[in-house]
Parts: structure tokens; sequence; C-alpha cells
């Protein structure tokens, strides 16, 4: 594997021979911030693209085919679209909160994006508590989405706003639940000492059943808590016209457009962290020829093609299942899968305990 | 991360934070910019039904959402407490297992007595 940490640290010094200590940090930071932006836009333009392709080819459709080959430029164009649409002055809003609104949900979704590791030394926020940091920040993303439906001062956008927080609260439990039993496997918090521990296997397969059972129960609260596939309540079309950002028009609108698509990509890649092993190779011990030939993967696909998998089969949830109601859906979080979630932590920590797990 | 060597967590979350905010502002001065502009009455309405709307919008509403949230935070700190236990369950053993499975009991008792108390229904 290539350790792109190799290329980063060359670039540290030639800058650090030429200047101080404080203007090479500014330097990084501010190419650090611009590359940041660039990757935001580009994932979530080619997230656009992924999931109307896909819902097209599950509907037998083609989906867009006319601007450039296969319909690729169809996701610039709408970009440049949505730039020129009028952003409409509306009467009766509360100005501020209205405006704040689109910078926490964006900001909360670009830290997150940050933590990710993209590949071997690739990799720009890293605490020590890394997924704990990430889980914090992912709150921040609910009170701009209650803000945004509460400044509207519109019955729609509303009830949009309280069920997505309703819905997005509840489920983070049963998401960090799942997180917590991988934690007790790894016995660190660290995202770069979590990518390392899972070198000879991946934690779905060192795992034993818990992990299994985990994986299963982050895929169903992932997929609530980015408001999507059969937990679209917030948005529900016929109910509430668009949800929580009916009174938003134009780029203002885009933001959450964005965001809700680069959440996508932040919970795909959260999986991929914690149980398909982040930017790791497909190891299998005893297997040294097999390995090596997966060491020769970049592991920038390797974490990529795992991301977009998971982004496949949560897209794919959405047009399986039908949508439920939001009794439904409170009485499956707290009835079924919060405790569902506890008991298997516990499994975990016993298999963990008697040393069961691989 | 040997990038990280050189420059401070806290500096990187500062980098993204203004990365976040630095898009939201420069996208929507581009729109400024070139999207066009024009002001109506009925334009600035709220986006309802067609007609105009009916008493105001920002009521107290339906309690069953607070209740919620209110369950949302007492199990999201018992959470909390879980990640430091998490980390070093290895080393604990079964000691470490004994003790959090008694707090995990008294847990799982809270749940069972919203549950019974009717809070999770919802009316």
């Amino acid at each position: 594997m290539f350790n792109f940490g190799v290329v980063t640290n060359w670039i540290n010094d030639m800058l650090l021979s030429v200047m101080p200590q404080w203007a090479a940090t500014l330097i990084e930071c501010i190419v650090i911030g611009v590359i940041l932006l660039l990757l935001y836009a580009l994932l979530a333009l080619f997230y656009i693209l992924y999931e109307r392709k896909l819902c097209a080819w599950f509907q037998c459709r083609l989906g867009p085919m006319r601007v450039g080959p296969w319909g690729l430029l169809q996701v610039f164009a709408d970009m440049f679209k949505i730039l020129i649409k009028e952003i409409i002055p509306l009467k009766n809003t509360d100005k501020f909160l209205f405006g704040l609104a689109p910078y926490l949900v964006i900001a909360s979704s670009v830290i997150m994006f940050a933590c990710l590791p993209w590949g071997y030394g690739l990799q720009i926020i890293d605490y020590n508590i890394g997924i704990l940091f990430i889980l914090a920040v992912s709150s921040c993303g609910v009170i701009g989405i209650l803000l945004a439906g509460w400044s509207s001062n519109n019955k729609y956008t509303l009830i949009g706003a309280m069920r997505s927080g309703a819905q997005m609260v509840s489920y983070e439990l049963s998401l960090g639940l799942a997180i917590l039993t991988i934690i007790v496997l790894a016995g660190t918090m660290n995202i770069n000492d979590l990518v390392w521990a899972q070198e000879d296997g991946w934690f779905l397969f060192k795992g034993h059943v818990p992990a299994f059972i985990a994986f299963v129960i982050y895929l169903i609260a992932a997929t609530a808590e980015t408001n999507r596939g059969p937990f679209d309540l917030p948005e529900a079309e016929h109910e509430l016209i668009a949800g929580y950002h009916t009174e938003y028009s134009g780029i203002h609108y885009g933001f959450f457009y964005l965001a809700e698509y680069l959440n996508l990509f932040v919970v795909s890649g959260i999986a991929t962290l914690m149980f398909l092993g982040g930017w790791m190779p497909l190891h299998v011990p005893g297997w040294e020829g097999f390995n090596a030939i997966m060491d020769y993967i970049p592991s920038v696909v390797w974490f990529l093609g795992k991301a977009f998998f998971i982004s496949f089969v949560i897209i794919w949830f959405k047009w399986t299942f039908p949508r439920v109601r939001i009794d439904q859906m409170l009485a499956f979080e707290w009835k079924y899968l919060m405790p569902f979630a506890l008991f298997n932590l516990v499994l975990m920590a016993v298999f963990v305990a008697l040393g069961w797990h691989f | 991360m040997d990038l990280l060597m050189a420059i401070s967590n806290g500096e990187l979350a500062i980098t993204a934070t203004i990365t976040g905010l630095a898009l939201v502002f420069a996208a929507l001065l581009i729109a400024k910019l070139i999207a066009p502009r024009s002001f109506s009455v009925k334009k600035a309405e709220p986006y309802e039904c067609g007609i105009p709307t009916r008493g105001k919008s920002m009521i107290q509403f339906k309690v069953g959402y607070y209740l919620f949230a209110i369950l949302f935070l007492m199990f999201d700190i018992e959470t909390v407490f879980l990640y430091p236990w998490a980390v070093i369950s290895r080393s604990l053993g079964v000691y470490g297992l004994l003790s959090i499975a008694v707090f995990l009991f008294i847990l799982i008792l809270g749940l069972a007595y919203a549950w019974r108390k009717g809070a999770l229904q919802w009316k």
C-alpha cells in the first residue's frame, strides 16, 4: 500500500524550509480547506447522479441521458440552474434563524466529512475520540433542521421539522449503540487505530455474530438518520409538500439537498470504517499471496468502493420498502431496535470477555 | 495522518468549520450576484395551499414529540457513560462485565418503566 503521508510530509518539509512554522501551518490549512471544499462539491454532484441513475434502473428507466455521455453532465447543468434561481424573500419568517439553519447543516456535514479515513495517510481530523466526535457533530445537524422548520413560519415545515427531530434523535441511540458494540471489540475510538485494528480481517468477520447484528442495526438506523428510504416521513411529498425545507428557494434550498446527499456518504463512510475496515484491503490471515494482491489496489479505491456499496444498499431500501407511519417508526425504534441493540452490546461484551471473537 | 503531526487537530477542526461556513457564504454571494430578484406581496406569503394562512404557525406543538426528546436525553447521557467502559472493557475482564451489567439493568428498568407508563405510545 502506498502511504500518502509521505507526500504530505514532503510538502510540509518543503514549506518549512522556506518559511516559519506559523506561515506553513496557515498555508496548509488553506490548502486543506480548498481541497475539502472541492471534494465536498464533487462528491455531492457524483451522489446526485448516482442516486438518479440507480433510482431509474430500479424502475426500468434510463435516467438522465441527454446532457453529455450517459447524462454525466446533467448534474453540472443542474448545479448552475440552481445557482441562477431566484431566492424568494419571505414575509413572515424569522430572518436570523432562517439564514442560520443552512450554515449549521452544512458545517456539521463538512466536519464529519473531514473525519473520514480516505486512504493510507489521507485523513484530516484525527482525534483520539474520533468516532464520538463524529457522533457529537452529527447531532448539530438536527438543530439546523429544527431551526429551518420552525423559522419558516409554515405549518407543513413545522410538522416536517418535528418529525425529523423525533426521528433523528431516536435513531441516534441505536446508531450509537451499534458503534459502541464495535468499540467494545476494538478497544479504541481513534479512527486511525480502528482501521489498523482490522488489518487481519474486518470487524464484520472478526466480531462473530454480534458484529453482524450490529451491522444490520447500523444500516437501519443510518437509513433513518439520513431521512431516507422507508423513513422519509419528514419529506413525505404528498403529506407535507417538501417537509422542513418547503420555504427555502434557489441555492438556499440547494444546501439542504447537498447536506442530505453528503450525509448519505458520511454514514456509508462510518459503516465502512466500523464494519468493513475503512481503507484497509480485504485480508485473510494465512493467505499471504492473496493479501499481497489485495494490497496492490490503492487504499482510496477500497474506501470509496465500500462506501459506494453501502450507499447502494441504502438507496436500494428506498425502492423496496413502503414508507412507514410516524407511530410505527417510533415504536419500531423504542420497542424493538434499541432494546435489541442493548442486548447485542451485552452479547458482544460477553463474547469479548470469553475470547470467542476471532 | 503524517500531516496531522504538523498541524494540531483543533486547528484542523476549525479549518473544516470555516470551510463549511465559507461554502454557504460564497454560494449565497454568487447567487445574490447572478440570480434575478423581484418582490411581490403574493410571492412572499407562506407556501401552504393557495388561500391565506389561518392563525399562527409558530405554536405550541404536540407534546408527543417532546416526550420522545426527553426520553432520548436520558438514554443518550447513559450511552455516553458507556463509551469509557467500552474502550477499556478488555482489560477490565469479568469484573467490568458484571459492573456494567448492573448499570445496564438499571437502564433497561428505566425503559421498562417508560414503556409501562405509556410514554412510548403514540397518541
